[in-house]
C-alpha cells in the first residue's frame, strides 16, 4: 500500500496532479447544478411573493367594492 | 419529409432555449454519470493497474489526467468557434448562449490541463514552466476563454455583447493550429503528440485502455456540464417568460421535466 502511495518516488506529483484534476473537476461539475438550484429557488420566491402582492389587492379591492 | 427540411426543424428546434430545456434534462444526468464512471474506472486502472513506464516511471501517469483535460479544452473552443459563426451568421440566440454556458467550462479544463502539465514536467523535464510554444498557446487559449467571460460581462446590452463575444470566439479560432503545431514546427520540451488518428498510437497498447477511458469520461462529464450550465443561462435569460413560469410552478416531488 505504501509502494503505491509513493509511486515509485513521485508520489507527490502523481497524486498532486491527480487531486487537482479531482478538484477542478468537481468545482466546474457542481457550478451549474449549484447556480440552478440557487436561481430557481430566488425566481419561485419571487413568484410567490408577487402571488401573495395580487392576492392582498384583490382582497383589498373586496373590501373596499 | 425531405431532408433539408428536416435540417431545418432540426436547426430551428435547437435554436429553441424552450424545446431544449424540455428534452435536455435526462441526457444531462445521463453524461454526468457515464462520465464520473468512466473516469474513475480509467484513473484506477492508470493509477494502480498499468506498469510504470520504461523511461518516466511513475510520473507518467499523470498522462491519463493531462491529455484528456488539455484535448477536451481544445474540443470545447472548436464548440466555442462554431456556435460564435452561428451566431454571427443567423443571430440564433441559443448559440450565445452555448458560448456562455461552455466558455468556463473550457477554462476550467485549460487550467487542469496546464497545473497537471506543470507537476508533471517538474520530475520529467526538471522545470514546471518554461516559455515554449506548446505552453504559451495553451495559456492563449485559457485567456481566450477568460476574455470571452470578461467581454460578455463588460457590454451591458445583450445584443452587443453576443457579437462581440461571436467576434471573439471566432477570431481566437486561429490559436487552434497553432497549439496542435507547435510541438512540430517549434524547438520545445514537449514530447510530440502520441496518439493520431491516421497513424498507429506510439504508445504501448496497454497504456491506452485507461487513456480511452478517462478522454470519453472527459468528453461525456464536459458534455453534462456544458448541457447543465446551458439550462441555467436558458433560465436566466427566459426567467420573465410564461413557459418559465409554468416550469417553476409545476408539480413537484413526481417526475420532473
Amino acid at each position: 500500500m505504501s509502494e503505491f502511495l509513493a509511486m515509485g518516488g513521485h508520489g507527490a506529483y502523481v497524486w498532486g496532479a491527480y487531486g487537482m484534476s479531482l478538484a477542478v473537476l468537481v468545482a466546474v461539475g457542481a457550478w451549474p447544478l449549484l447556480a440552478m438550484r440557487r436561481r430557481v429557488r430566488d425566481l419561485r420566491r419571487r413568484r410567490s411573493v408577487a402571488t401573495d402582492l395580487l392576492a392582498a389587492e384583490a382582497d383589498e379591492g373586496v373590501k373596499q367594492g | 419529409m425531405g431532408l433539408t427540411a428536416w435540417a431545418r426543424r432540426a436547426f430551428h428546434k435547437t435554436g429553441s432555449p424552450r424545446w431544449f430545456f424540455a428534452g435536455s434534462r435526462p441526457w444531462m444526468l445521463g453524461l454526468y454519470v457515464a462520465g464520473i464512471a468512466l473516469i474513475v474506472v480509467g484513473s484506477t486502472l492508470g493509477l494502480g493497474f498499468v506498469p510504470p513506464e520504461r523511461y518516466q516511471g511513475d510520473s507518467f501517469r499523470i498522462l491519463f489526467v493531462h491529455v484528456p483535460a488539455v484535448h477536451l479544452a481544445q474540443t470545447i473552443y472548436i464548440a466555442v468557434a462554431v456556435a460564435g459563426l452561428v451566431y454571427l451568421v443567423w443571430r440564433m440566440k441559443m448559440a450565445d448562449l452555448v458560448i456562455a454556458a461552455a466558455a468556463p467550462v473550457g477554462m476550467a479544463l485549460t487550467a487542469a490541463g496546464l497545473a497537471t502539465g506543470v507537476v508533471w514536467g517538474i520530475p520529467t523535464w526538471g522545470t514546471g514552466w518554461v516559455w515554449d510554444a506548446r505552453i504559451m498557446s495553451t495559456l492563449v487559449l485559457l485567456l481566450l476563454f477568460f476574455g470571452l467571460l470578461a467581454l460578455r460581462q463588460a457590454i451591458a446590452r445583450p445584443e452587443r455583447a453576443a457579437m462581440a463575444v461571436s467576434l471573439l470566439a471566432v477570431v481566437g479560432a486561429v490559436n487552434l493550429p497553432i497549439i496542435k503545431y507547435s510541438v512540430e514546427w517549434f524547438t520545445t520540451l514537449h514530447q510530440p503528440a502520441s496518439i493520431s488518428l491516421t497513424e498507429r498510437p506510439a504508445i504501448a497498447p496497454v497504456f491506452l485502455v485507461p487513456l480511452a477511458l478517462n478522454t470519453l469520461g472527459y468528453y461525456c462529464l464536459a458534455a453534462g456540464i456544458v448541457i447543465a450550465a446551458l439550462r441555467f443561462k436558458i433560465i436566466e435569460t427566459e426567467s420573465g417568460t410564461s413557459w418559465v413560469a409554468d416550469w417553476l410552478d409545476r408539480p413537484r416531488g413526481g417526475a420532473k421535466p
